[in-house]
């Protein structure tokens, strides 16, 4: 084996057994005497029996010991920063530039409360506008919330527009189904199912993308819509995308697109001329904001003029050189969640794409599909490794293949070879969203910030643990071995007798039955 | 405790690239077909805790494998058996010993010969558990390789004991007497309700899931309510019936009208006799790997029972699991009627959720 | 010229590859992508700014046309606080291995899962119940989760709100739940700004699912009424869903111990700049039942043994249950959430503990308290204007001027004064919500009092 990496291990405690009694860590500002004076008992009009009776079983520790515990646990993250984390296929992983996380630490930013008036927030709005701008650019619609804080929430956003569209027709009530497919994200079938909507799959067919009469077998007037995404998490595109959303337009239905991962499209093709009503961005997979270890995010929501009115309250506006919140919105879906979204994550995309502006915003795209498919031909040569689809091997930005040859032959599978990028320094490669369609599946997601030196790093690191699973599989199925911590007892994660979501539920097991039905 | 018994053939067919092995030992082993139930059985052992209890079957039938894993065998039921000579009458002897005494847990290594050898004899009376050692595996009942089938018993074994109902699956032997061989749902097993098997935590496990099942099945009962039933075999259709009250049979096709059971695992004629000029909803899953949903292990659908009932009334029910299964096939009928299937053929709304309908091809 | 973000930009670089994969151009790569698809023109947006100087100052201007709350004096809440911050939390929330890590797994990114763990255990200790999740986006998704999870767990269609809820949650609350839940809302009595429980008491019935209630309310109440409506709501069969800021939480009774089946709340308070909203993290806690779990979708992490013999390892708590797996039999939707917040907070109740947390909540109630108390003396005022008590947020209404106006006239002497509830709630009048914390000083409030004084007089 070739590994050269070592992950540091700390086996750092956990938060809560470190410290002594009595220590300290932070001490807040204390009110100045006077007010002490005046307002002696802070309980006051609290009843006895609404006090808390024991305090809060939390740590006792000073600063350094505390800060020292925090910074080991940052040592043993792979955060896209220290490792090459481009195996995270859909997620869109890629290098967010400092300079951004500067300006978002700015008061300028950070210090803006989401009340303050309109006069004093006008910088603000108008990245938020400016913004806007740019995604109506990139996808052809003409208007966007940033509303949304993640790519689910997004594609709800969009299912509630969808339903509000249905109802402000009469046809509320009709229309009930949402198309969508197999290959399609997850939260495309979640998202409109949270809305209240009957969700219709459709399959790939022979090509992997799913086939024009498969869509008009599902089409009729219960069709509210279709929610879908193009390239699919396989990475093939569907090349009769127009014929579907005519199709779907002709049965009433509106469609949407799922461009949460637009990285291999911007600027080669967009929503509008494909036909689509509605579609979302993620700003922090193809607009370069850190995934900030699973949020903050988000995602933003775009639609054609005629849905604008559906839009969740406030959407910015311009008025001349003065940017206001326009609240008086009244067939709006209502809110997606407080205030105006995640306002620093529009800061980053908005200063990234402007550090490239149209022609490095298409050179991104072409060369994240350049180097899927460079990938793709490192990976070819692993045994056992087959493409489910012949339109497979010429994916877009990302490709979904199978390593079910390999697994029969060694008994040895992909999420086993998966995880032992580890050992390499390289997080692990997705397998697949659930059904496994494609067994043994990888949907590895080479970004434009990889150079060709990563790419053969990771090729030639999957090829060795591939060999070292030929010659002993035991070898692959216990590993990794250099990361913060050896293979865990999983199934303890799925059994309600064991598993351990905190000290407490340790403590109290089993003794705290749910109340009502 | 738990129970070991190794069917010392399985897997022996498929090393000499026969179908399977049942019935073909002889043949296999003229071919130069090598052993290696034992191995893979021991490879599950080996994940068993050392302090847990295992009663196994003598000699080839178990005690081989202990030795091989290095245990030292709690209790042997039944006298050494050679495994040259193992039939699967020796099968269902050990699998009746080892309930006889006491064990909690059967893991068997085998196919789904040896799957519907334990159904035969246990039934859902005991919980158990392949290993997959044979050459035909269509059963749910098999863990996904021998080190997940002993992780996932041992877990069950010390944790909470989770279960869920898996088909036993095999070649249907009747049909092959009149050419048309196909899976056969030979009844249901009782398996650990499995954590992911694999060692990695975002890769789900391929189980299917019970709460889609059930999903499934109070949408149909729902759409279904007030009208004529015909209701296929399988675990997803039994529930089904359960949502309505009822007690269907698994392994037969049974006549659903007014809320009550009119016919039990009938047959061709008893159906036909049961059909009105109303006709009749027919649901069915499709049994086995291959997808079939009419024509295998449910002859009894008979074209003429489908006409009679109404050959658009027909709604397949499926999990997602289960078509992912498929690898992209499409699902098959082959009533033995030209005219029948090609009214089937084509592109069908299969109900795979509550609020899930797939639309997926029938050819 | 390369882009600097760009590396393969090189074309030496970029024929090798092609060589590699065998295609002559990028654009044999998109041959997939049909001809009458593909966008020829440039796109319509602003120029690039390739050079980082350039861009920092391009950005940097527009940004310096915000007057932020934190350089001025501000009692704006409502939802959004400004908290002190310490440093330690900014150090760690800025740590590139976090903030660029995202979905890996069990062992590249052992650390961030530990912290997430940290969380989940200790706001379990704070709001006294056994499962936290990662959190949800904030209070208002955080609740709306509950009531959904109460719906499905119940099986009933009506949930009870209280009538004293922010303009955004009930908005929020109608999004998520209104196409199939019935909200009621409850009124609050006019005088101490607790929920009416008599009215409560009549709205109860067997087909509620659940009885929302929150600690402070919107008015700034401390509702200590809480755990009777956890009881009546018992009574009936429906869940309680308890909504408790966790900075009152060192001195208040915790959710979990007085019944509560679900927690909620935000912790942007626990070390999280405002960022015009984007510090915001909502919490949600519930009892260790599978059932309750399997209902609810949000990621919660669970600490396992390794082989090696005393070390911990992290994993997804019954992942299967996420709409991940269960796509469209997803009962809700997840997603990427806000797990650098809670790395955050878990620092931060570390460094405060149980000493810390009590004397910032003794600090925010007398300190508002003392402010409530010396507006109500400025002519023209009427404040508190809730007899109930409070943490750190209070109403006061004007005899004669117009919130708006005054608010005008406060932010052109350097002050941002109270939320306008006028909209949010026009029969209090013109009233206003003011927030203060532990970043106000005793001459913060005294210059307020001046200020507000003269401006109406």
């Amino acid at each position: 084996m070739t590994a050269q990496f070592q992950q540091a291990r700390w086996n750092e405690p956990l938060l809560s057994d470190i410290g002594t009694p009595g220590e300290r860590g932070f001490i807040p500002s204390a009110p100045e005497a006077e007010i002490v004076a005046r307002v002696p008992d802070t309980l006051s009009g609290i009843p006895a029996s609404f006090q808390r009776a024991e305090p809060p079983r939390l740590p006792e520790v000073a600063q350094p010991q505390l800060m020292r515990h925090f910074m080991r646990l940052s040592q043993e993250t792979m955060g896209n920063d220290v490792a090459v984390d481009f195996g995270l296929g859909t997620c869109t992983m890629k290098y967010s530039p400092k300079v951004n996380e500067h300006l978002v630490r700015l008061p300028e930013v950070s210090g803006l409360h989401p009340l303050q008036h309109v006069d004093t927030v006008q910088g603000i709005l108008e990245i938020l506008w400016r913004l806007e701008q740019m995604l109506c650019a990139i996808s052809g619609l003409d208007r966007f919330t940033l509303q949304p804080p993640s790519g689910s929430a997004a594609v709800y956003t969009n299912a509630s527009i969808v339903r509000a569209y249905h109802r402000s027709r009469g046809e509320g009530e009709q229309r009930n189904e949402i198309i969508s497919s197999i290959f399609s994200h997850p939260c495309d079938q979640s998202g409109p199912y949270s809305a209240g909507y009957k969700i219709v799959q459709l399959y790939p067919g022979p090509n992997g993308y799913p086939e024009v009469d498969a869509l008009k077998a599902a089409l009729s007037d219960r069709t509210a819509g279709i929610v879908i995404t193009n390239p699919e998490d396989t990475g093939i595109y569907n090349p009769h995308i127009k014929e579907f959303t005519r199709l779907v337009h002709e049965a009433g239905g509106l469609c949407v697109y799922d461009q949460a991962n637009a990285n291999g499209m911007m600027g080669i093709a967009r929503a509008k001329e494909a036909g689509f009503d509605l579609c979302h961005f993620n700003m922090h997979k193809t607009f370069s904001s850190p995934h900030n270890g699973m949020g903050p995010a988000m995602g933003a929501s775009g639609v054609r003029e005629d849905l604008v009115r559906f839009l969740p309250a406030p959407v910015v506006e311009k008025r001349g050189d003065r940017f206001e919140l326009d609240w008086n919105r009244p067939d709006s879906i209502g809110k997606i969640r407080s205030f105006v979204g995640n306002a620093q994550i529009a800061v980053r995309s908005y200063s990234w794409i402007l550090a490239l502006g149209p022609d490095g915003i298409r050179e991104v795209a072409e060369t994240a599909v350049l180097n899927a498919n460079y990938l793709a031909a490192l990976l070819r040569e692993v045994p056992g490794m087959s493409q489910p689809f012949p339109t497979s091997n010429t994916p877009l930005e990302q490709f979904r293949w199978s390593l079910e040859g390999f697994k029969e032959e060694t008994g040895v599978g992909s999420s086993d070879l998966s995880r032992n990028l580890s050992d390499y320094g390289l997080q692990p490669v997705f397998t697949s969203h659930h059904p496994y369609l494609v067994p043994e599946p990888i949907t590895p997601e080479p970004a434009e910030s990889f150079s060709k030196d990563d790419l053969d790093t990771f090729g030639n690191a999957f090829l060795d643990i591939a060999r070292r699973a030929q010659a002993d599989p035991d070898d692959v199925i216990n590993g990794p071995y250099n990361n913060a911590c050896r293979r865990i007892d999983a199934a303890a994660l799925d059994d309600p007798d064991r598993w351990v979501p905190s000290s407490r539920a340790e403590r109290t097991r089993n003794r705290t039955p749910v109340k009502g039905d | 405790m738990i129970g070991l018994v190794v069917n010392p053939v399985a897997g022996l067919g498929g090393s000499v690239g026969l179908k399977g092995t049942d019935g073909l030992v002889e043949q296999a082993r003229a071919l130069g077909a090598v052993p290696h139930a034992h191995e893979r059985a021991a490879l599950a052992l080996r994940q068993l805790p050392p302090d847990l209890p295992i009663a196994c079957a003598g000699g080839d039938m178990g005690e081989t494998s202990m030795l091989l894993a290095g245990r030292e065998p709690t209790l042997v039921v039944g006298a050494a058996i050679d495994g040259t000579q193992s039939t699967a009458a020796d099968t269902c002897a050990a699998v009746a010993a080892l309930a006889a005494a006491g064990v909690e847990l059967i893991l068997f290594a085998g196919g789904d010969g040896t799957a519907r050898d334990v159904c035969s004899t246990v039934g859902d009376t005991i919980v158990a558990l392949g290993i997959p050692a044979g050459v035909k595996i269509q059963s749910a009942t098999f863990a996904q390789s021998p080190r997940a089938a002993g992780e996932l018993a041992a877990a069950w074994y010390v944790g909470r004991r989770r279960e869920r109902v898996a088909e036993v699956v095999d070649l249907d032997d009747s049909g092959m007497a009149h050419g048309r061989v196909g899976p056969r749902l030979y009844g249901a097993l009782r398996v650990p309700l499995g954590p992911g098997l694999v060692a990695g935590t975002k890769s789900p496990s391929n189980d299917e899931d019970q709460a889609t099942v059930s999903g499934i099945a109070d949408r149909v009962a729902e759409r279904t309510q007030g009208t004529t039933l015909l209701l296929g075999c399988g675990t997803t259709l039994a529930a089904v019936g359960a949502a309505l009250g009822l007690q269907t049979s698994l392994l037969g096709v049974d006549l659903v009208r007014n809320g009550a059971v009119v016919v039990h695992d009938g047959s061709e004629a008893e159906l036909l006799a049961a059909l009105t000029d109303d006709g009749a909803d027919i649901v069915v899953t499709p049994i086995g790997g291959q997808g079939f949903v009419l024509g295998r292990g449910n002859q009894q659908l008979s074209p003429a029972v489908l006409r009679r009932a109404g050959i658009g009334r027909l709604t397949v029910v499926a999990t997602p699991a289960k078509l992912a299964a498929l690898g992209g096939r499409p699902l098959l009928v082959d009533t033995g009627d030209e005219a029948t299937d090609s009214e089937l053929r084509g592109w069908h709304k299969l109900v795979t959720g509550y609020d899930e309908e797939t639309i997926y091809r029938v050819e | 010229m390369p882009h600097p973000y760009i590396p393969n930009s090189a074309s030496e670089v970029r024929a090798e590859m092609l060589r590699i994969i065998g295609a002559k151009s990028i654009d044999d790569l998109y041959t997939t992508v049909p001809k009458e698809l593909r966008y020829t023109e440039r796109l319509p947006m602003e120029e690039g700014i390739p050079e980082e100087g350039r861009l920092r100052r391009h950005v940097t201007s527009i940004l310096n046309k915000n007057t932020p709350a934190s350089e001025m004096l501000s009692f704006l809440g409502a939802g959004c606080y400004q908290h002190e911050v310490p440093a330690v939390c900014d150090e760690i929330n800025r740590r590139g291995e976090f903030v660029t890590s995202y979905a890996g797994d069990t062992y590249g990114d052992h650390g961030r899962l530990q912290a997430l763990w940290e969380f989940q255990d200790l706001m379990a200790e704070l709001v006294e119940l056994d499962v936290v999740t990662t959190p949800n986006y904030d209070w208002s998704t955080a609740a709306a989760m509950a009531l959904r999870s109460s719906v499905m767990l119940t099986g009933r269609k009506r949930v009870l709100v209280p009538a004293a809820l922010l303009l955004d949650r009930r908005l929020v609350f109608a999004d998520y739940l209104s196409h199939d839940v019935q909200l009621d809302e409850i009124p609050f009595n006019e005088e101490t700004g607790l929920l009416d429980l008599d009215a409560l008491r009549a709205a109860l019935a067997d087909d509620v699912a659940a009885v929302y209630i929150e600690y402070p309310n919107a008015l700034g109440v401390v509702d200590h009424q809480a755990p009777e409506v956890v009881e009546l709501a018992h009574e009936h069969g429906a869940l309680a869903v308890v909504g408790a800021d966790p900075t009152g939480l060192g001195l208040l009774a915790a959710p979990g111990s007085f019944g509560a089946d679900f927690a909620v709340g935000d912790v942007q308070p626990l070390g999280m700049h405002m960022s015009y909203g984007g510090g915001l993290s909502g919490y949600l806690a519930f009892h260790n039942d599978p059932a309750v779990i399997e209902s609810c979708p949000a990621f919660i992490f669970a600490k396992t043994e390794t082989l090696e013999p005393g070390q911990n390892g992290f994993g997804y708590l019954n992942f299967d249950r996420t709409h991940y797996v269960k796509r469209g039999e997803g009962s809700q939707n997840g997603g990427t959430t806000t797990a650098l917040w809670a790395i955050t907070a878990a620092a931060y109740l570390g460094l405060l503990g149980p000493q810390g947390l009590r004397e910032l909540g003794e600090g925010l109630m007398q300190r508002s308290r003392y402010t409530a108390e010396r507006l109500g003396e400025i002519p023209g005022v009427t404040g508190p204007r809730f007899s109930g008590p409070i943490l750190k947020e209070f109403v006061i209404t004007y005899d004669n001027h117009e919130v708006a106006a005054v608010d005008d006239a406060l932010r052109a002497r350097g002050i941002f004064g109270g939320k306008d509830l006028s909209v949010d709630f026009p029969t209090l009048g013109r009233a206003s919500l003011w927030a203060v914390t532990e970043v106000h000083t005793k001459d913060d409030i005294d210059r307020l009092v001046e200020v507000l004084t003269e401006v109406l007089a």
